[in-house]
């Protein structure tokens, strides 16, 4: 039993050891900011992963959540008088309930269908964040008060390596308890096919349903996370190609593997830190590299190093 | 006890009347066999009783309730299963959790338990895999649970989508073309499987091309040709009945058709 619940949650465990032990090396407070994203993203991936490379089913839309997230937290407290971490846990209900009403209709679509469909509801959530700007600020977008917790105000890029730290462990435990349960299974089983799923009395539409909202939430926390961690917040964070990015990670990670989140995070958050020395060629570079890791490791980063290392071991 | 009913089932696809006023009624516990040419409408009429079609006209019931539309999940909640003619394994997972996913519709737990890893979720973790292993001895797959089901053969797969819907414990179970490309060794250990799942109680409905396992197997055959019911009968009625021989000559070729009825 206890070998059992060690090995569901081994990626976890090694994942905290890691981070619990890397700050040691860091020579600058900038290394704790460039760890701190890194988690933030590494969670809304989690959630994305686990609706596309566990359940199968794409999203181009998903920095909508985290948008609706980052917002959350910029409005509550300014115009609500809502407390940060309330303005957090209601942008996390709010997302929950739009993934819920916009989930049912276009859920029932697959493939490209569903990709676009997707996007169209990214779109949507970004131009909504610019066009009110009485709320919203505008396409300047507005400052995020800082977080207080019982008269403690969070600040400090070391301080937030450990929330999103433990924050994003957490996810990452919840996202493996899932993937070992009755709900995870069925969930893989629809990826690879509705029809037998079905016939097994697996109601495939709501299961869907059910993982769009929990992957909503994901990025809605992490959407708050950024948030507050910057201080400020524009609609690109809700933008098409914040979406794209995180697709991109989940791709490149591995699809269906939560260490391979955060290994996608990891990729695409710190590499244009370290490109920055090639001046205008970063970009380029950026996507040489990109294209290199998927032509050699096709099957994301993770996975492929995994298989090749049991290969080996044969 | 008549445990499966279809009442002038049809369905029409674009103007062909893949099943075209079919009634069948099959007793509890049997094999009931459904044959005819390719294209005569088996597939067809397993796609209208397990729900994946819905009906132009007619009625089913299964167990004396009427189901007629019902979705597939709900029919299988109601203790219809199925295989597939053209494979639908769940290829990425083991063998072991493709027979798992088989007993869902006796798993008891909600998403928060299975984010929280609740004690329930634990223990019906460790009951669904006692279940599916129980389930695939019977086919002779207990011994490649752990590997990834794409990786096995034809046959084997045929089997493992036996266990699959075997383990959700059904009453009816729609077999659909079991031992399609199977050789004649695999093709008796499916006989034996389906021989052990009668056993059980489980009423058999058999869509099958190999004659042999059909005659020897099946307490009653009904004919299908072009959607419509050509006879049924005991196996020695259905062999014996000449329609059913020039059904087949039509399609196959006479040599064939006499290799099969022998
Ligand atoms: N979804 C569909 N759309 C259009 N036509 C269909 C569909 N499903 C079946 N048909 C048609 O219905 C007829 C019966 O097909 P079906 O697959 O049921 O035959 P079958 O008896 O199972 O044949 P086989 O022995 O080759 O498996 C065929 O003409 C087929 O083309
Ligand atoms: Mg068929």
């Amino acid at each position: 039993m206890r070998a059992l619940l060690e090995t569901r949650l081994l990626p976890a465990i090694a994942v905290a050891a890691i981070v619990i032990v890397l700050p040691w090396f860091f020579p600058s407070m900038f290394y704790y900011r460039i760890g701190t994203l890194v988690f933030i993203y590494a969670l809304a991936v989690v959630g994305l992963n686990l609706l596309m490379g566990f359940a199968g089913q794409v999203s181009l839309g998903h920095a909508g959540f985290l948008g609706i997230g980052a917002y959350s937290v910029a409005i509550g407290p300014t115009y609500l008088g809502m407390p940060s971490w309330l303005s957090l846990f209601a942008g996390a209900a709010l997302s929950g309930i739009v993934a819920f009403l916009v989930g049912r209709p276009i859920l029932r679509l697959k493939g490209h269908y569903l990709a676009v469909a997707t996007l169209g509801f990214g779109l949507l959530v970004a131009i909504v964040l610019s066009n009110e700007a009485g709320w919203t600020g505008g396409p300047d977008g507005m400052t995020v008060p800082k977080l207080t917790l019982f008269d403690w105000s969070v600040r400090g890029s070391d301080t937030w390596y450990w929330i999103a730290c433990a924050t994003c462990v957490l996810g990452f435990v919840l996202a493996l308890n899932l993937m070992h349960s009755p709900t995870g299974r069925s969930l893989q089983a629809i990826h690879d096919s509705e029809i037998a799923s079905l016939v097994l009395g697996v109601d495939v539409a709501s299961k869907k349903l059910t993982i769009f909202i929990i992957s909503a939430i994901y990025a809605s926390v992490a959407g708050s996370y950024l948030a507050l961690f910057n201080g400020h917040v524009t609609p690109d964070v809700a933008g098409f190609l914040r979406s794209i990015e995180l697709v991109a990670m989940v791709v490149l990670g591995g699809m269906g593997s939560i260490v391979g989140s955060l290994v996608g995070a990891i990729v695409l958050v710190v590499l244009p830190q370290v490109l920055t020395v090639f001046h205008e060629y970063e970009q380029a570079l950026l996507g040489l590299i990109v294209m290199v890791f998927m032509i050699f490791l096709r099957r994301g980063i993770v996975p492929s190093l995994v298989a090749m290392l049991k290969g080996w071991r044969k | 006890m008549i445990v499966l009913e279809t009442d002038r089932l049809a369905i029409t696809f674009g103007g062909v009347r893949a099943i075209d006023g079919v009634n069948i009624a099959i007793e509890s516990g049997q094999v009931f066999s459904i044959i005819g040419p390719n294209g005569s409408g088996k597939t067809t009429l397993f796609n209208l009783v397990s729900g994946l079609y819905k009906p132009n006209d007619g009625s089913i019931r299964l167990a004396g309730e009427t189901v007629t539309g019902l979705a597939p999940d709900q029919l299988a909640r109601r203790g219809l299963s199925r295989t597939f003619q053209n494979l639908q394994i769940f290829s990425r997972m083991t063998v072991l959790e493709n027979v798992m996913v088989g007993r869902h519709r006796h798993e008891r737990t909600g998403v928060l338990a299975d984010l929280l890893h609740w004690p329930t979720v634990a223990r019906q973790n460790r009951a669904t895999r006692e279940a599916a292993l129980a389930a695939l001895a019977r086919v002779n797959l207990a011994d490649v649970a752990e590997r990834q089901a794409g990786s096995l053969a034809y046959g084997a797969l045929k089997r493992l989508e036996i266990a699959r819907a075997l383990a959700s414990e059904p009453k009816v179970l729609l077999l659909d073309e079991p031992a399609a490309g199977c050789n004649p060794i695999e093709t008796q250990d499916i006989d034996h499987v389906i021989r052990s799942i009668t056993q059980d109680g489980i009423t058999v409905v058999l869509v099958e091309h190999d004659m042999r396992l059909v005659m020897n197997i099946s307490d009653r055959v009904h004919v299908l040709q072009s959607g419509r019911t050509l006879t049924e009968g005991t196996p020695e009625e259905v062999r014996s009945n000449p329609a059913v021989i020039e059904a087949y000559l039509g399609v196959h070729g006479s040599q064939e058709a006499g290799r099969a009825f022998d």
